[in-house]
């Protein structure tokens, strides 16, 4: 959140409210709707990190609002971010914590535990392909963001898999 | 009494020896299919998914156990009484598409359709409407050889589906597409199974099994798991807006 709050403001200078609703609508419907109170706690704590700074703004007969500015601190951060590779989605691995120890320390069966994680991936890719379905076709950032969800998931059920085959 | 299951399979069992060690493929598989269910059949590499569909299409012949289709035994039939039975019920999508390379495409997925008995003009619409919906309708008059795997894969599968089978048995039909070519066939099968259609699949593609009523999960020739593709058991996503949060 922090690093997509910068990217917007390097665009231009915006009051929370504004940047709720750019985020809404540029990653749509896959994309998890941030919470207004989340984004000024974050906006406030990227002021105290001196990345931004906020001028209150007056508004007729209203209260003032605050409108957020990148400075070069927060320009250095932007680039630096940009400029970096982002790590790759780790393993999840308390799956397969459960299914190597479980067995072992008699908790549960090894068979039972892939057929039920099995089925939850499988439901979950129902789900998945149900947004996809409910997506407007333009919106290709959503579309992309579910089709990413869907590309891991198979990975994790190929490796569900290979676990199966694999361990006595 | 209620019909009979369109497949039946009791202790169904498949063994290959050809020369040297013998190679048990299927297990023991005891596998009920009611009509205008659709089954996914998944699996490791070698589990016997492909052994198991080409004994239900009659294409591999069993050891021991038997098969029933529709009420009958079919085991025991011979290789004619079988092609006509294929002719007339069973759509077979094969892994690697076994295409008429001398015909158009057009040609490939009238002739079933022909060959069970419908006219030519019913047979010319089913095979627009079928090429239509799986993006192929300018390839009607290429040859096989002129296309793309996974355009291939898609005339087999047109082709399966020509003559309406009662059974569509398809192994690994979306195995050489990409996400967008998957997703046409996908809604193709979504279409034909709302339709009536009893569908039985071999896939690795959780999408494409995630659409099937039931999932069937063979693990060396024998089937450990059996079950329907549930809800997923957790807090209903409240809004679309979570899937990002499946990494998190
Ligand atoms: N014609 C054959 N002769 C001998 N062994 C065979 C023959 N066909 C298959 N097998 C063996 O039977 C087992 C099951 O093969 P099968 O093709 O049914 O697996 P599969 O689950 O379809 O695998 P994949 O996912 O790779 O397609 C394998 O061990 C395979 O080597
Ligand atoms: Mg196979």
């Amino acid at each position: 959140m922090r690093l997509s709050l910068l990217a917007l403001l390097a665009k231009e200078p915006a009051h929370g409210y504004e940047l709720k609703q750019a985020l809404e609508q540029i990653f749509g419907r896959a994309y998890p709707s941030p919470n207004i109170g989340q984004i000024y706690v974050t906006l406030g704590r990227l002021e105290k990190d001196g990345l931004v700074k906020a001028v209150d703004v007056e508004q007729s007969n209203r209260p003032n609002k605050k409108v957020y500015y990148l400075t070069a601190k927060g320009r250095e951060a932007l680039d630096a971010w940009a400029d970096e590779p982002t790590e790759g989605p780790r393993v999840r691995d308390e799956f397969f914590m459960k299914l190597v120890l479980a067995p072992m320390t008699g908790v549960a069966d090894r068979t039972a535990l892939i057929n039920r994680q099995r089925r939850h991936y499988l439901a979950l890719m129902r789900d998945l392909n149900e947004l996809a379905e409910r997506t407007d076709r333009g919106d290709r950032v959503a579309l992309l963001l579910i089709e990413g969800a869907m590309l891991h998931l198979q990975a994790d059920l190929d490796w569900l898999e290979r676990c199966q085959e694999d361990l006595p | 009494m209620s019909p009979p299951p369109i497949v039946n399979t009791v202790n169904l069992v498949r063994i290959y020896q050809d020369g040297g060690v013998p190679v048990p493929a299927v297990r023991g598989v005891d596998l009920k299919v009611e009509a205008g269910e659709f089954v996914a059949i998944m699996g490791p590499s070698g589990s016997g998914k492909s052994t198991l569909v080409h004994m239900l299409g009659g294409l591999d012949a069993r050891t021991s156990g038997e098969i029933w289709l529709d009420g009958s035994r079919v085991d025991t039939l011979s290789e004619s009484a079988w092609a006509l039975l294929r002719r007339r019920k069973i759509g077979f999508v094969f892994q690697f598409f076994n295409l008429v390379a001398n015909m158009t495409v057009a040609d490939n997925v009238e002739l079933p359709a022909l060959l069970a008995g419908a006219s030519p003009r019913e047979a010319r619409e089913r095979r627009e409407y079928l090429l239509g919906e799986l993006g192929l309708a300018d390839r009607a008059d290429a040859a096989p050889a002129q296309l793309a795997g996974g355009e291939q894969q898609r005339v087999a599968l047109a082709r399966a589906l020509a003559n309406r089978p009662s059974l569509l048995l398809a192994d690994e039909p979306t195995g050489n597409l990409d996400s967008r070519n998957t997703r046409d066939v996908l809604r193709l099968l979504g279409e034909v199974h709302r339709d009536g259609q009893t569908i039985i699949l071999v896939t690795h593609d959780a999408r494409v099994a995630s659409l099937a009523d039931r999932v069937v999960s063979l693990l060396d020739g024998q089937i450990v798991d059996d079950g329907a593709v549930g809800p997923v058991r957790r807090r209903p996503r409240a809004s679309a807006g979570d899937v990002v949060e499946l990494r998190s």
